[in-house]
């Protein structure tokens, strides 16, 4: 029987022991008893998680899955706190799913989109985040180009920093909700075959699902014309490979990750038509995988040329859940993370 | 670690608790029960269940998670995060009579933060209280309509109750000196 050593006034009878059996079926791995938590008060990548604090966050993200199936979407638990939600970088799903987690812990919220902002005037990152903390802030959500962005804020900032994606780097949400999804089809994570196909050079999505799911014991592999495949992949634990049939074989999931149009202007690829000839995730090619397959997508999707529009409407696919789970695991990163306040800088 | 009821006892305050529900509702009619994770749960199961021998009839029971509810929870400024675990209410609350299950009363801010959340689900016709042990120290104003055993306790102590479902064994127990 495990009892909390903050203490928490005059509640001893309710101490935080997870009694065994007592949780819904979903939860692999129950062997972290001792009050699981995260350790850093950032969320800046999926580098710094190991398998028990991805699996807090996946477990705590299945209850905060239901919340969103209530008539009343709001739970007070963030009441009084103010997010901002700071967007060097258009985005629309990675925001709105951001906002949406907010709203429903009830914390305040503010969206900064630089168009709009003083960044236009010439203003540097950190002066902006300084003007900004200067307003008390308790947690900032950075999307940035430049690779490392967040990690800079966080050794600055007295606010928390979750990174909504930095550059080429990393996109831990999009990785969480990813492995979130993947784990309420298959009920598990270790073990899977996981294909991910497209531009792997500048995705930070890949990056992040490759650790996370590494991390988790699964078979990852990565797929893409070979002017798209960074080099030193293979450390990452991921193997490489040109055919598309290879990767998808025999697999659990199929990740499809997205070309970018200005990709061909630098000559990475011939033309769209000749990626979707040789790329393009078909029926036939899916046909290769498990019956089960699921097919993901983190988006924006561009139909044709990733990915065929009979694929992203069928059956096995499971993009607009993706987008769903965006906002449960949002809310569980914000949820754990608001526990670890100032206190200590890493 | 002296065990104030054992597993005999536990069942029939159950039983005793399941009639007193009968006779003071007049029926299973529009009647569910909500227990408390963790412990709440399986007692409101075995209420359930007390309540379907006596009278046949099945009541809808669900789990509620108050985590997300507590009033303590951004106090501390360094720790963990309580572990927040899934709410089950697969029924309308909505013009029921709610019977709200937890295995220890005691300051009642628990109690507090589970009528916030249920009425989060809807607008309950009444909302009732059972609790296997009342201990005192009460620090806001609720009382338990239904109780398995008044137990006159110190602050310092502490109120054990195991279950055969979570923790394999059917009892109360007090812990430290009075």
């Amino acid at each position: 029987m495990t009892t909390r050593t903050v203490d928490r006034p005059s509640d001893s009878t309710r101490p935080e022991s997870t009694g065994p059996g007592e949780r819904p079926g979903d939860r692999p791995n129950p062997s972290e008893q001792a009050a699981p938590q995260l350790r850093s008060r950032h969320l800046l990548g999926i580098a710094g998680l190991d398998a028990g604090e991805i699996t807090l966050i996946l477990d705590t993200a299945v209850a905060m899955k239901e919340i969103g199936g209530r008539a009343i979407k709001k739970v007070p638990t963030l009441r009084g706190r103010t997010v901002v939600n700071l967007f060097f970088e258009p985005s629309t799903r990675t925001r709105t799913s951001f906002e949406i987690a907010e709203k429903r812990l009830s914390a305040d919220t503010l969206s900064i989109a630089t168009a709009t902002s003083s960044v236009t005037k010439g203003e540097t990152l950190v002066d902006t985040v300084r003007n900004l903390e200067a307003m008390s802030p308790d947690m900032i959500v950075l999307r940035h180009s430049s690779s490392g962005a967040p990690e800079l804020l966080s050794r600055i900032c007295r606010s928390a920093v979750i990174n909504a994606g930095d550059g080429m780097h990393e996109h831990p949400t999009q990785a969480l909700l990813d492995a979130f999804t993947i784990r309420e089809h298959k009920g598990r994570l270790s073990g899977l075959k996981v294909a991910i196909v497209g531009d792997l050079l500048h995705s930070r999505v890949l990056r992040s699902n490759v650790l996370l799911l590494k991390t988790m014991g699964a078979e990852v592999w990565a797929c893409g014309p070979a002017t798209l495949i960074p080099s030193g992949i293979e450390r990452l634990g991921a193997r490489p490979t040109t055919s598309v049939d290879e990767a998808v074989e025999g697999a659990d999931v199929v990740m499809l990750l997205r070309i970018q149009h200005e990709r061909m202007h630098a000559h990475f690829i011939p033309s769209v038509r000749e990626y979707f000839a040789l790329f393009g995730m078909t029926p036939e090619r899916i046909r290769r995988a498990q019956s089960n397959v699921i097919v993901m997508h983190p988006g924006p999707m561009n139909r044709g040329v990733e990915i065929d529009s009979e694929v992203a409407d069928g059956p096995y696919s499971v993009i607009l859940e993706q987008v769903s789970n965006g906002v449960a695991v949002r809310m569980a990163v914000l949820y754990l993370l608001a526990g670890r306040e100032e206190g200590t800088l890493e | 670690m002296p065990q104030v009821m054992d597993a005999d006892r536990m069942s029939r305050a159950l039983t005793r608790i399941a009639h007193e529900i009968l006779e003071r509702n007049r029926g299973l009619d529009d009647l569910a029960l909500v227990g408390i994770r963790t412990r709440g749960v399986p007692l409101a199961r075995r209420i359930a269940r007390a309540l379907k021998e006596i009278n046949g009839d099945e009541v809808p029971t669900g789990a509620l998670d108050i985590t997300l509810y507590r009033d303590d929870l951004m106090r501390h400024a360094v720790g963990p995060q309580p572990l927040v675990r899934r709410t089950e209410i697969p029924f309308s609350i909505d013009d029921r009579k709610i019977l709200l299950v937890d295995d220890v009363l005691y300051t009642g801010r628990t109690i507090r933060a589970a009528l916030d959340a249920l009425i989060d689900f809807g607008r309950p016709r009444a909302i009732q209280l059972i609790a296997l042990v009342d201990r005192g120290h009460r620090e806001l104003p609720i009382k338990a309509d239904y109780v398995g055993k008044n137990l006159p306790t110190s602050l310092k102590q502490s109120v054990q109750v195991r279950l055969q479902e979570i923790d394999g064994a059917d009892e109360i127990v007090i812990e430290g000196e009075p």
